[in-house]
């Protein structure tokens, strides 16, 4: 079987999804394909933060425009999904990482996003459940979390509902590229031909660049993630550690949801993503150190995810540099999410208009060609040092 | 040689027995206070083991006469949730403390818990598991009601109705939703195990001559009640029918308690006789790790007692120690044949899992997140909806709850099946996941 379309999108995530929507928006015909089920990989278990405040500094144009496109998402694509203006807390324990946070807001305001440094007395004042050993915290009230299980399904069938074709449980075998466009073939025999091909498959986008003879250092990795039985909600915004030790919030039925580093490995090929105990309890640890009252608590269920992960912590998006008509948008880094919809906008543009008013130019993937990239720091802090390693 | 048994039921005591009689001290792990597991469970009040136990007495008697001389050639460790395994490790929780206990060879008898099917009504309080309204009224001395039906597809209904009416506590009815022609059906199985079979008919005349009614191939509708149960509405020769009682006990056969061989490793095939998944086989399960009881197969006391003596000679044949072949042979034998009558007993009382496919919308189908069958209907009925369980899980929030789906799971498994129309296998099976059960944040201790 041969079908014939002008966009091919590899990965049907959330980064897939919504490209796929923003596309069928502008009449131009695409195809979502994806080896398991719509947004059952990192974007369906990730912690769920719509976090603005304390991105690359590089980033906050492309975020804020996601954002902004996160606050109509569910009117957008007609179902909900628990989308919720939480606020973001970053909170810091001791002077250094008071600095940290003095930079982020610093960062932040820069780029327009009205993150408020707190003090001590403030932090107490305001949210009273934290930990008195919190030194100071900053506040974006206009940070946002949403429930990932449900949100790239419902992007997903409302492109569906544009005329946007998907194919789950199906994967790529070959691409191979021509004169006027490329051949696909599935692992089912399908053949598509395409004049596009958009390559967001997530922690499995380095496969497909390596079609393309675009080698990136990307490894895999999850965050062990846990949570606890329904409470009486008390926490309401969105918490992170600015060492990123802790990160939880607790959604409106009440169960307070987890994540924290070390990351720890993940497997693409085996598709599974197992919690080592000794995280859980380290984990289990650092949120009581964060939150006391939940000492008393129970959780009842971990989980991970499989997140692709460049050595600069930054995400690869923009045009293949080995071949015309290729997009990349792969290697989120944990930090997604947010960004969704904005890079769905984006490479739709790229690909109706030929150009993005958007800066994406930092996330180029020659960075790794042209230039020896400079590890970020976080990749000695937050990950099992075998998996660096491996980076 | 460092063995880690999990569970002090029928299956752990024989193998920590075997283990101690070969001159190895084996750490035995469980969850209860008191040994026994939920069919030995130690009776609070001893004075009532006769009353309750009657023909099983002396069975009781001696178990844990024997748990007592093994106690100490073994270290026991009551009152121990084994919350997770990784890399030959342990991960326990006692005593307000996690704790890690490495192992070289880990024997898992974790027994079973009951297998729950959804209808109208059944998390109105009242309703018990029949394992939980008999794990009461032993370990508890206490009845779930004044005045109870027992409901569902399960030998034990029978055994657990008795117990409570020679304690005292008025039985309304025994509904068994399998037909009396399938008991027929399934004798010449049952056959396999004369002594089980007169001990169950003898039960069934006892109820009857207490005056308790029997009735079977009921369709039950609903359980009544606001707030409280106060009765039950079933569908009985042709007829809709009330019976009015302020408890229910309801079980529908039992379903092993197989998260820790699953976390361990071991490989899963799918039962058409009992329609779930199992471990692929007992003994050794995967590196290092055993399975035995009912943990692995359903057969009831006495295969898990054998099962477990079995598992532990492979640990023991596993690390190059002499075992007696000829008694393993014989242990096989009483196992296989065992296990045969359980797979009679299972098309004696079959489980309607028919039924799930047509429950109303409102009934509810995880207890834990208020899910109901509907609410699963809607979620598979749309575009791009689940085909499979773990997918039905994390769209519907089915399994997510303090259960992990220990107790939706398979009904879940039956509703996703149907409302796809692909068999039961292809929709697959909830992953296990640490911790098995609700671990308290507590026990980490400070930081």
């Amino acid at each position: 079987m041969t079908i014939r379309t002008t966009v091919a999108v590899i990965g049907g995530g959330l980064m897939g999804s919504w490209t796929a929507f923003f596309l069928r928006r502008r009449g131009i015909a695409v195809m979502l394909i994806e080896k398991g089920a719509v947004g059952a990989q990192s974007s369906g278990v990730n912690f769920g933060n719509i976090r603005l405040q304390g991105r690359h500094k590089n980033q906050y144009k492309l975020a804020l425009r996601s954002h902004a496109l996160w606050e109509q998402a569910e009117t957008m694509v007609g179902e909900g999904c628990e989308f919720e203006q939480t606020g973001h807390l970053y909170i810091a324990f001791g002077p250094k990482q008071d600095e940290q946070l003095r930079i982020i807001v610093d960062e932040a305001q820069a780029a327009c996003v009205d993150s408020q440094l707190l003090g001590p007395n403030e932090v107490r004042a305001r949210f009273p459940w934290l930990s008195p050993t919190v030194t100071s915290a900053s506040w974006s009230a206009r940070d946002a979390t949403a429930n990932p299980r449900l949100a790239t399904p419902a992007v997903a069938r409302a492109a569906r509902a544009l005329g946007a074709v998907t194919m789950e449980n199906t994967k790529i075998a070959a691409l191979e590229p021509h004169a006027t466009g490329f051949r696909l073939r599935t692992d089912d025999g399908v053949v598509i031909d395409c004049d596009w091909v958009v390559n967001v498959a997530g922690a499995w986008g380095a496969d497909i660049a390596a079609m393309l003879g675009e080698p990136v250092p990307l490894f895999a990795a999850g965050p062990p993630q846990f949570v606890t039985e329904p409470l009486p909600r008390f926490i309401l915004p969105s918490v992170q550690a600015v060492d990123d030790s802790v990160i939880l919030r607790q959604v409106a039925r009440g169960n307070v949801v987890f994540a924290g580093y070390p990351r720890g490995p993940s497997d693409p090929v085996s598709n599974r993503a197992h919690v080592q105990p000794e995280k859980t309890l380290a984990g289990l640890r650092n949120m009581v150190r964060a939150v006391p009252a939940l000492a008393s608590a129970h959780i009842i269920r971990v989980w991970s995810g499989i997140e692709g992960y460049l050595p600069d912590m930054l995400p690869i998006i923009g045009p293949s540099a080995t071949t015309p008509r290729v997009l990349h948008a792969f290697g989120f880094c944990g930090h997604g999410f947010q960004l969704g919809p904005g890079v769905g906008a984006v490479l739709a543009e790229l690909i109706a208009d030929g150009a993005t008013p958007t800066p994406i130019d930092a996330f180029a993937i020659t960075r790794f060609r042209d230039a020896q990239v400079t590890a970020s720091s976080k990749l000695a802090a937050e990950f099992d040092p075998a998996l660096v390693g491996r980076a | 040689m460092n063995v880690v048994i999990v569970g002090a039921g029928p299956a752990g005591i024989a193998a920590a027995g075997v283990l101690a009689s070969h001159g190895v001290r084996p750490v035995l792990v469980d969850e209860a206070d008191t040994p026994g597991g939920q069919v030995w469970c130690r009776f609070r009040d001893e004075r009532a083991v006769d009353t309750l136990m009657r023909g099983e007495a002396s069975h009781y008697r001696r178990i844990h006469a024997s748990f007592d001389t093994l106690r100490d050639r073994i270290d026991y460790r009551p009152g121990t949730l084994a919350w997770a395994v990784s890399d030959r490790t342990l991960h326990v929780a006692a005593n307000g403390r996690a704790d890690a206990q490495p192992f070289e060879r880990l024997l898992l008898a974790t027994g079973a818990a009951d297998r729950t099917l959804p209808i109208p009504g059944w998390t109105t309080p009242g309703v018990f598991t029949l394992g939980g309204a008999q794990a009461l009224l032993k370990g508890q001395g206490c009845a779930i009601g004044r005045l109870v039906v027992f409901l569902g597809a399960s030998p034990l209904l029978y055994v657990a109705a008795l117990q409570y009416a020679l304690a005292g506590v008025a039985v309304a009815a025994v509904l068994d939703t399998t037909p009396f022609h399938r008991k027929l059906h399934a004798l010449p199985r049952l056959a396999s195990d004369a002594t089980t079979l007169r001990r169950g008919v003898l039960t069934m005349a006892a109820l009857r001559s207490r005056g308790v009614p029997i009735r079977h191939g009921v369709c039950l509708r609903r359980v009544l009640g606001d707030g409280r149960v106060t009765g039950i509405s079933f569908e009985a020769d042709g007829r809709e029918q009330v019976i009015a009682c302020d408890a229910v006990a309801m079980g529908f056969g039992l379903k092993p308690e197989t998260q820790l061989a699953e976390l361990a490793g071991a490989a899963f095939r799918f039962d058409t006789a009992s329609r779930q998944f199992l471990p692929a086989a007992d003994g050794r399960c995967s590196d290092s790790v055993y399975a035995a009881g009912d943990g692995c197969a359903i057969g009831g006391a006495d295969a898990a007692e054998a099962s477990g003596a079995l598992a532990a000679y492979a640990v023991l044949a596993d690390s190059g120690a002499a075992v007696p072949e000829r008694e393993r042979a014989a242990l096989r034998r009483r196992v296989a044949r065992l296990r045969r009558f359980q797979r009679g007993l299972a098309d004696a009382f079959r489980w309607p899992a028919h039924w799930i496919a047509a429950m109303p919308d409102d009934t509810v189908l995880c207890r834990c997140d208020c899910v109901t069958v509907g609410e699963m209907r809607r979620a598979v009925r749309l575009e791009l909806g689940p085909r499979e369980v773990n997918r039905g899980k994390a769209i519907t929030r089915v399994g997510m709850g303090r259960c992990e789906g220990r107790f939706c799971g398979l009904a879940v498994a039956e509703l996703i099946a149907a409302e796809c129309r692909v068999p039961l296998e292809d929709v697959g099976r909830l992953r296990a996941q640490a911790p098995v059960k609700p671990l308290s944040l507590a026990m980490v201790g400070e930081a």
